[in-house]
């Protein structure tokens, strides 16, 4: 809340300062604004950015994927993060303002369900992992493993990395009440490499041999499948500008997608760069 | 000369004093105003008795009841540790113990209290939490017992020192007078020192209790996190400051969630103030006794 509030402040300070200011310095302002699952990347990829061209100022604010497409909307931002493509009905809410919304996507956001390594399970389908976060599964025997209790391990609700497990397995059903919510990936990872029983899903970036990733519908997770949309938990990450990118705007997505500075951000937030 | 000076020391020590009332009075102020405003969405008792917490769903639930289930359960099981072991080692200390002893003693246990809230979580984490699967066989290291014991380990310094504390306040001729008339040093102990200290004991309880109810850290990282209604020792558990620490982050400002975590910290205020009214009372009654 704090780091929103900061940059809330800091959008209203550069509004401020655009006000009073534009006689003093000629520096080009980009707001931003948009989903948390893009957020990092964006962090990450925009202090760099800004030292390399001093000429522009960005302003980077969360407040989710709906929010930063109806700023952009509204002309209150001039580029909006986005971890979903956007709906026909904001695109008619954008025409009816004039602004037609284009759509870049940057990276891939890949989620992997991983378990203890001398657990025996080695891969599960969507529907048994839907089933096993509902509560419907209780036991690793009724999947064919030892006949022990799953321990369940899953994210606070309120982080990207659990919207994304929502919508692309739950389904939007809901978690059942008995898992245990984690506040980061390496607390998944601190936990499920020490409980044998446990399950739970990180990032493709937070692997590590510790842990055994699970194959989802026979599609081994690595990052062919993921880019090539065939595993079942992967979504791409979008920005969103209005009409095609242009002047600062293009600089900025220019150097997002180029794959020694803003790819190498992508990579260092645990998502999977789209080029290489 | 000398008066006014004394005037102006009187004077910014009143001001000192009062500033930090001020900010007391305006945090709590914050407080309400952030937190109230969840009542008009929804009643008093779906908020405090109902029974789900899913405040990202849609429609979300708004329900802390296993929250405040799971903050009273650690509480209870951490005072349940914490109370006899330090009430114990502070009776050892004040009245078994040689003067040599004590000197060593009683620094080694207010040494407890300077270890950081986050280093006892991780040792609940990385070092108790996989004894307890591996030795008791419970599902998660993560829960109730868990967190409870790593509390107890936080609030035995407080409770150990301010007992032992009241201890030494009693009376010698007390003790001497209990022996002439023949009583044993146990019997002196138990009927006469423990008795005549009960109020400083039970204010020394109070506060390791707020201590416990409060405490943010050790929780969220060992408590496993579930918002669940305990039922076993070993069931995960949720207490509300886990779920402010953890969701604060990431709720947008001004939102239901929002309102919704302040109303939470509120309820917690709430208790611990409690507990300390009791604590000052206790300690009163004392004051007017002696």
């Amino acid at each position: 809340m704090k780091g929103k509030i900061l940059k809330s402040l800091s959008v209203n300070l550069a509004l401020l300062f655009c006000f009073f200011a534009p006689a003093v310095s000629a520096a080009e302002e980009i707001i931003i604004s948009g989903s948390t699952t893009v957020l990092p990347i964006m962090q990450k990829a925009g202090e760099a950015f800004m030292a390399v061209n001093p000429g522009i100022s960005l302003a980077i604010s969360g407040g989710g994927s709906g929010n930063g497409i109806k700023a952009l909307n509204e002309g209150l931002c001039h580029v909006a993060m986005s971890s979903r493509d956007i709906k026909s009905s904001e695109l008619e809410q954008g025409s009816a303002r004039n602004v037609k919304a284009v759509r870049t996507a940057i990276a891939v956001d890949a989620l992997v369900p991983v378990v203890h390594p001398e657990n025996p399970i080695t891969g599960l389908s969507a529907e048994q992992l839907r089933d096993i976060y509902t509560g419907k599964i209780r036991n690793w025997k009724e999947l064919g493993g030892l006949d022990e209790n799953i321990v369940l391990i899953s994210r606070d609700s309120s982080s990207g990395t659990f919207e994304t497990w929502e919508t692309m397995i739950m389904m939007n059903e809901k978690v059942v009440p008995s898992a245990l919510l984690q506040a980061s990936n390496g607390a998944v990872v601190q936990i499920v490499a020490k409980n044998r029983k446990a399950i739970g899903y990180i990032g493709f970036g937070y692997l590590d041999a510790s842990l055994k990733k699970l194959s989802v519908n026979n599609v081994e997770a690595n990052t062919e499948t993921a880019l090539s949309n065939t595993w079942p938990i992967a979504r791409e990450l979008y920005v969103f500008t209005n009409g095609a990118p242009a002047g600062g705007v293009k600089k900025l997505v220019d150097y997002l997608l180029d794959p020694q500075k803003g790819q190498q951000a992508v990579k260092e937030a645990g998502y999977i760069p789209l080029q290489k | 000369m000398k008066s006014s000076q004394g005037r102006l020391t009187r004077f910014v020590l009143a001001g000192l004093a009062g500033s930090s009332l001020l900010f007391l009075a305006l945090i709590v102020l914050f407080l309400f105003m952030e937190g109230l405003p969840i009542f008009t969405l929804l009643t008093a008792s779906d908020f405090f008795l109902g029974m789900s917490w899913y405040p990202t769903a849609n429609p979300p639930d708004f329900g802390i009841f296993p929250l405040i289930a799971g903050s009273a359960a650690v509480t209870l099981v951490a005072s349940g540790t914490a109370i006899p072991l330090g009430v114990m080692t502070a009776v050892w200390l004040a009245e078994v113990a040689p003067a040599s002893m004590r000197r060593i003693g009683k620094p080694l246990v207010e040494l407890l209290a300077a270890l950081p809230s986050v280093v006892v979580g991780l040792f609940g984490m990385v070092v108790v939490a996989p004894l307890l699967q591996d030795y008791l066989g419970v599902d998660s290291g993560l829960n109730l017992f868990n967190a409870g014991l790593m509390l107890a380990m936080m609030s035995v310094p407080t409770i150990c020192s301010i007992t032992e504390d009241a201890l030494q306040a009693v009376p010698v001729s007390l003790r001497e007078a209990s022996l002439a008339l023949g009583a044993t040093r146990w019997e002196t102990t138990v009927k006469v020192v423990l008795p005549s200290a009960a109020s400083g004991i039970g204010t020394a309880c109070m506060l390791g209790i707020s201590r416990s109810i409060g405490e943010t850290m050790v929780v969220l990282m060992v408590a496993g996190g579930a918002s669940l209604l305990p039922l076993s020792l070993f069931d995960p558990v949720r207490p509300l400051p886990a779920s402010i620490a953890a969701e604060i982050a990431e709720v947008s400002f001004g939102g239901e969630h929002y309102h919704a975590l302040f109303a939470v910290g509120l309820t917690l205020f709430m208790s611990t103030l409690l507990f300390n009214l009791v604590a000052l009372r206790i300690a009163g009654n004392s004051a007017e006794k002696g």
